[in-house]
């Protein structure tokens, strides 16, 4: 009944979304923030730990959502480790156009681990149901309030 | 649970929810919704979401082509054929409107946008010269946001105390804890008839008359219910009513609010303009009575006639038929569903509208909407506009199958067996 959903709900993704990596608060974080999808009530909190020249040391993420908004925010804690926050920022950018444009030049992400940017062309599959695009990048937006000092942001 | 309308009890031999029976053809209503021809990925659609939104009858479809196609015009203003003609059936749809909630007067009725709005006028008009330090408005645990934020917002602004009735595990009202919070000092009680996330029916006499008791007024948001049962704002004795256009199989833009003549013509006006006054001069402008007074501007007038087109369908097959139907459908689907291992039902209450918000273990309700459209099935996921009750049952989202007078009990077996498939599809 549900092959045609394959593309969106990939193993991978059912797995991470069934088994969160990183999913913890964090004792000292360099910072955090709260994320909030109103349309549908899922919340996060993303914690980050920045070492001293502020690349990313640790990332984690608490709190309720669906199967994408979960294995997003599960694979984003694993790919922004050790990352610059310039990096960090560029990675969301990226994966942003990859879940709304059509004409994605993935080259641009050419710098970046494999591993990373294979996950992320894996999430972008939300692009063919533009009512998850706000799941698969809550956890994106809260981690760039979260590098940016924000405390709260809403996909609304 | 389920309580059975006394029109089902009345129609013995004939199994709940028969997409046949002497009084009610499923099937007939179904050919007068040209959507439910749709097909959905090669699906055909199977509408649970009504509590968000009905489906129109070509009936209704008919009746705003025709004022578009041969006699629209503005109202209330002009001389010639066409707006005398729009006037008449423009007013014509709000004595519609007063015979269905069975008012004592047209003039009751006044037409909003939505219930959302008539909720704010009241909030606006009734409330903002009404409301101060040391007054109290009651609301439930269960309100939809549109009748918990208009609260708030004149709370903020006239310093009255907003208090809350809680209700059990089940969705039900508390009464004696709502008789509790009732004091001298309660100067309005806005609950919901029946709860658009949980289905539960409040109990409104009860509510009303101890409100009265203490000298409150009340305000109804019969959203959810005006398309399940038949509504008597006389014989409730309710102070207000609302509903919205859209639920009762009508357009969107246009909702109702009634109101008792004397309180609506010593309410302030809501919005200035032209339609709603006597005379104006630079010095003084006098309004007009209820309605007009209330509905300033040009109105919805295709969507005003639209809803008379609703109601004159609804009218016709008979709340009491709708209600036998529907209730019919709610314990079928309630049935079903409860059989799947990992779902539970959220809002079991003692009386219920054909609403059944549910969870299912391990499936966020997100992804359940997602799967089960896919096999055609429209449901709503999510909080419902009323995050409060997710709050009270420790959940972020549920998903909601809301059944109209066309479901069928086949309809709810695309539904379950779509669930079960989604199960399988995550477990």
């Amino acid at each position: 009944m549900f092959d045609d959903l394959r593309d969106l709900y990939q193993e991978v993704i059912l797995d991470h979304g069934k088994s969160p990596r990183n999913f913890r608060p964090l004792e000292n974080p360099s910072c955090l923030a709260h994320g909030n999808n109103p349309l549908c009530g899922d919340m996060l909190v993303v914690y980050l730990a920045l070492d001293a020249d502020g690349r990313i040391k640790d990332a984690s993420f608490q709190g309720e959502g669906c199967a994408i908004s979960v294995a997003s925010a599960s694979m984003m804690t694993e790919i922004l480790k050790g990352k610059s926050r310039d990096e960090a920022k560029h990675l969301f950018e990226a994966f942003h156009d990859m879940c709304t444009k059509d004409d994605f030049d993935l080259s641009k992400l050419a710098d970046y681990d494999e591993d990373a940017v294979e996950r992320l062309v894996m999430l972008s599959g939300v692009k063919e149901f533009p009512i998850r695009v706000k799941c698969a990048t809550l956890a994106w937006h809260t981690m760039q309030a979260a590098v940016s000092g924000e405390q709260d942001v809403s996909t609304e | 649970m389920n309580k059975l309308s006394p029109a089902t009890q009345a129609t013995p031999g004939t199994a709940p929810g028969d997409n046949s029976t002497a009084a009610f053809d499923v099937e007939k209503i179904r050919a007068d919704f040209p959507i439910l021809k749709q097909t959905v990925y090669g699906k055909p659609l199977v509408y649970l979401d009504n509590g968000a939104s009905a489906q129109k009858p070509r009936q209704v479809i008919d009746a705003m082509n025709d004022l578009f196609e041969n006699y629209y015009s503005n109202v209330h203003r002009g001389v010639h054929w066409t707006s005398q003609r729009s006037t008449e059936a423009y007013e014509e749809a709000r004595q519609k409107v007063a015979a269905l909630v069975n008012a004592s007067s047209d003039k009751e009725i006044i037409f909003t946008r939505g219930a959302t709005e008539a909720i704010n006028l009241v909030a606006a008009t009734w409330g903002r010269q009404n409301l101060g330090p040391g007054d109290e408005v009651i609301i439930s645990h269960m309100e939809h946001h549109s009748n918990i934020v208009p609260w708030q917002m004149l709370k903020d602004e006239k310093g009255f105390t907003l208090k809350v009735v809680p209700i059990d595990d089940d969705g039900n009202f508390l009464l004696d804890e709502y008789e509790k919070l009732l004091t001298g000092k309660t100067k309005l009680v806005a609950v919901t008839h029946i709860s658009n996330a949980l289905g539960s029916v409040v109990p409104v006499r009860d509510i009303i008359r101890l409100a009265h008791e203490k000298g409150a007024l009340v305000l109804l948001d019969g959203c959810q219910a005006v398309p399940h049962m038949a509504v008597d704002v006389q014989a409730l004795d309710a102070d207000f009513y609302v509903f919205s256009g859209h639920k009762l199989y009508g357009p969107t833009g246009i909702g109702v609010l009634w109101g008792r003549e004397d309180l609506l013509n010593a309410m302030p006006p809501y919005q200035g303009g032209g339609d709603m006054i006597s005379s104006v001069t630079f010095e003084k402008t006098t309004f007009m009575e209820t309605p007009h007074r209330f509905e300033a501007g040009t109105p919805a007038i295709a969507e005003a006639i639209g809803l008379g087109a609703a109601i004159d369908y609804v009218s016709a097959i008979g709340h009491d038929n709708i209600s036998a139907h529907e209730q019919g459908i709610l314990q079928y689907a309630t049935e079903r569903l409860s059989a799947i291992d990992g779902l539970r039902i959220i809002g079991q209450a003692k009386e219920k509208a054909s609403i059944i918000s549910f969870i299912l273990d391990g499936v966020h309700a997100h992804d359940l909407g997602t799967l089960v459209d896919r096999a055609g099935v429209a449901i709503r996921v999510g909080h419902h506009c009323a995050q409060p009750v997710m709050e009270r049952f420790g959940i972020a989202a549920t998903a909601r199958a809301s059944f109209g007078l066309y479901n069928t009990r086949d309809e709810v077996d695309v539904l379950v067996n779509a669930v079960e498939a989604g199960k399988e599809f995550f477990g």
